[in-house]
């Protein structure tokens, strides 16, 4: 299935407009079945297991079963992201149980300025893009005009 | 025809996709257009946040030349990429890319993707030009600042979940495009004074590996379909290197990364009998002429020697992934708790190296209980993607920079705007543009910042409106919208909508072209090669796929975005399979083998091989450039 949705987790985001999932899917797979308000996955053979259903899911409603074709049924990876860091549970065939915890980014969510505080300005005619030479650090960009 | 209601957006700048290269171009354009009281519109297909091949995550930045230590110069990173290609690049537009790549990873770090350092604070690099990042929001990150470039500036507009179908067109200049919404019953026109594609590469133009459920996990993602490729084909454009595809060398089946383990782990990859294919077969690699020479060994030439192995049923080949890993604990076999520490490190990284951007490996490996320490890992080539931003080089063929030019270049790569293709007016960037291979993420980014710019300016110095022909306009939407209209008239015809001797639906029509491919156009099947009886055997049943592609079927607008993304599928095939037909000669044999000419011929070849499709005449022209250098070269590196 790759990814899928436990009808028990799943209030087919009923406060929103749109699910979350399907919002977010970046191949236009994840659909509401509005009579059961349930979210699916319509095209699991489209489906790359990208995750972002799985992460932006508000009610951790929906999970991602291994392709059946070539992975062993058993294990799966199990994602809690955070503003700033994403925690995993990777769970074995065996049983083992393997935890990790990785940052995600350095700002507060929203922050991202897009001169990145380099001084932004120059001349629409010149070689150098609109945060050069500064977000280079370098005094002046590449050419090979003498 | 089906009563969608038209929508005409007029802006300045069009910037068709959400990728990486689409929110460099965004940041860019925003700052540029402010400037000059310009609108810019950006489109895509998906949700921005998480839209284009890093939709998921990365583990690395792939392209980061270090000019402002003086690690690399760009000639450096120029000489790379042309020995990596078997001397098939456009100087020029690597060397522009390079040269601003450094400026987009240092905004990138400031916007707030976290870049791995050492104790003394510098990028700790997985290999010369490789940083290694905790990717899991790199996308998200950059997409929120190219968001609030356009948004909170107020000179942009986004358009989400509107899927492109093609150009509109004032004469031979591009005018803008015209799509669909995926979410409600609207037909898009949008009107430009320029317009920039960077809708990403195409995956499943070939046929996977797997063919159930997996076949989704191709190793670049399913839902880049060749419309960049198609976009600019029909526009026009002068297209380049659309031989070029790219085969990638991955754990096998999730397609899991496997630079972490080959450049910082150290590891080797042996086959079943433990030989090791880079040293048994080196005398191979003097068949490829000054490229077989080079270091590092360009990619298609690992794969081939790699690809030789499993031919003679050496296979599976194997990531050692547990000889290195031994490696690594021998150095610290005197310091046990040292050794600890350095494990339990190793281990968060090679697991964080599939959980940031290929989770299904992950899986793949928990579900068969791999402990990568005590057991080798399989790795297998992977079916044939375009992707001119990696290690394949197709794309549009564009100008590069006045001022990287020399007087021997002028002529033949630059006509006045940077990253324009031969289309007045459109742009192209990330896997939109071709012969500038090795921008991966960053380097994509950095170009759609270049492109960008650079379409500001054209703007800037053309400002007029687009003349669009009302009833033109109204035939494009009939066209677009008329699988809809196919399904309805004849849906009553069989009891299984599948199944229906009128029409066809877009699955099916992805099939035979991945079939086709695969068959005769050298794919997995065909072991990577090809000749010219199947290359115009496979011209033959495009033709007929072409024809029935005007039966199509949409039974809603998710199959609606379906129907095209295939037609834009079997557009990138038709100009890959002529592009090969018409180059004489094997130049990249871990790519596709030519077996009636299966030698490098630089004498003759060593040349640009171009397409273009005339949409007037509906007829295609091949032709041939120049390589020239803008770097002084070595003797040894030239060739004959």
């Amino acid at each position: 299935m790759p990814s899928y949705v436990n009808p028990e987790k799943c209030d087919g985001c009923k406060a929103l407009d749109k699910t979350a999932c399907q919002y977010i899917c970046p191949n236009d797979l994840m659909v509401l079945d509005k009579a059961a308000m349930k979210a699916y996955n319509r095209d699991v053979s489209m489906c790359w297991e990208c995750y972002n259903c799985v992460k932006i899911c508000p009610n951790q409603a929906v999970e991602v079963r291994g392709y059946g074709d070539f992975v062993p049924m058993g294990a799966s990876a199990t994602p809690m992201r955070s503003t700033d860091s994403i925690m995993w549970t990777v769970k074995f065939r065996n049983g083992n149980i393997k935890r990790f915890k990785f940052p995600i980014r350095t700002t507060p969510e929203g922050s991202a300025v897009p001169e990145g505080g380099f001084a932004a300005d120059g001349d629409l005619n010149s070689n150098a893009l609109f945060t050069e030479p500064a977000s280079l650090g370098l005094p002046e960009v590449f050419t090979l005009r003498k | 025809m089906a009563n969608f209601q038209t929508v005409i957006v007029e802006t300045d700048l069009l910037i068709l996709g959400g990728g990486m290269a689409a929110c460099g171009a965004a940041v860019e354009a925003a700052h540029w257009a402010k400037k000059h009281g310009l609108k810019v519109t950006l489109v895509d297909k998906a949700a921005v946040d998480r839209s284009g091949a890093v939709a998921m995550g990365l583990s690395a930045i792939n392209q980061y030349v270090g000019l402002k230590d003086g690690a690399n110069t760009v000639k450096d990173y120029v000489d790379y990429v042309r020995n990596d290609l078997m001397g098939v690049t456009r100087e020029d537009l690597v060397a522009n890319i390079a040269r601003h790549v450094d400026s987009t990873v240092h905004l990138f770090e400031q916007w707030g993707l976290p870049i791995w350092k050492d104790e003394k604070g510098a990028y700790v690099h997985e290999g010369r030009w490789q940083l290694m990042i905790n990717g899991e929001s790199y996308k998200v990150v950059v997409a929120e600042a190219a968001k609030n470039a356009l948004l909170k500036t107020g000179v942009g507009e986004i358009y989400e979940r509107v899927f492109i179908v093609g150009p509109l067109m004032d004469g031979d200049r591009c005018a803008g495009a015209v799509g669909f919404s995926v979410r409600e019953e609207k037909f898009y026109i949008f009107k430009s004074k320029a317009t920039l594609a960077a809708m990403g590469g195409a995956v499943h133009v070939f046929k996977p590996r797997s063919s159930g459920e997996g076949m989704g996990r191709a190793w670049y993602p399913p839902w880049n379909s060749g419309s960049s490729a198609y976009f600019t084909l029909k526009a026009g454009a002068e297209m380049t290197c659309q031989e070029v595809r790219f085969i990638p060398v991955r754990f096998k089946d999730a397609y899991g990364p496997v630079g972490a383990w080959f450049l910082l782990f150290k590891s080797r990859a042996t086959n079943a009998f433990g030989g090791d294919y880079m040293v048994e077969r080196k005398p191979e690699l003097e068949k490829w002429g000054p490229y077989g020479r080079v270091k590092p060994i360009p990619a298609n030439l690992r794969n081939y020697l790699g690809m030789l192995d499993t031919l003679e049923g050496k296979g599976p080949i194997y990531m050692r992934t547990e000889e290195a890993i031994q490696k690594i604990a021998d150095q610290y076999k005197d310091d046990p708790k040292a050794y600890k520490k350095k494990m339990k490190e190793l281990e968060s990284e090679a697991w964080e190296d599939f959980l940031d951007m290929t989770i299904s490996q992950a899986i793949l490996w928990a579900a068969t209980n791999v402990q990568p320490e005590e057991k080798s890992s399989e790795i297998a080539a992977a079916e044939p993607y375009f992707i001119g931003s990696h290690s394949g080089a197709s794309g549009a063929w564009v100008s590069g920079p006045e001022d990287l030019q020399t007087d021997t270049t002028r002529n033949d790569y630059f006509w006045g705007y940077a990253n324009m293709s031969t289309v007045p007016g459109l742009f192209c960037a990330g896997d939109a543009s071709g012969a500038s291979s090795h921008k991966f993420s960053s380097g994509s980014h950095a170009e759609g910042r270049i492109a960008a710019k650079s379409a500001i300016k054209y703007i800037v110095e053309h400002n007029q409106a687009p003349k669009v022909d009302a009833a033109a306009v109204e035939a494009i939407k009939a066209e677009v919208l008329k699988p809809l209209d196919i399904y309805e008239q004849f849906k009553g015809a069989t009891t299984d909508p599948e199944v229906n001797p009128n029409y066809m639906k877009p699955r099916m029509f992805m099939f035979r072209l991945q079939k086709i491919m695969d068959e005769y156009a050298a794919g997995i099947t065909a072991q990577f090669s090809t000749n010219e009886a199947l290359l115009t055997r496979a011209l033959e049943l495009l033709a007929f796929l072409k024809e029935d592609s005007e039966k199509l079927a949409a039974s809603n607008l998710h199959e609606l975005m379906r129907c095209w993304e295939n037609v834009h599928r079997m557009w990138q095939a038709e100009a890959h399979v002529r592009t090969m037909l018409f180059r004489q000669e094997t130049r990249w044999p871990g790519y596709y083998f030519r077996s009636d000419k299966p030698t490098l011929d630089e004498s003759k070849w060593h040349v640009f091989a171009n397409c273009k499709y005339d949409p007037k005449s509906n007829s295609w022209q091949m032709l041939t450039r120049p390589i020239l250098h803008i770097f002084e070269q070595q003797k040894a590196a030239v060739s004959a």
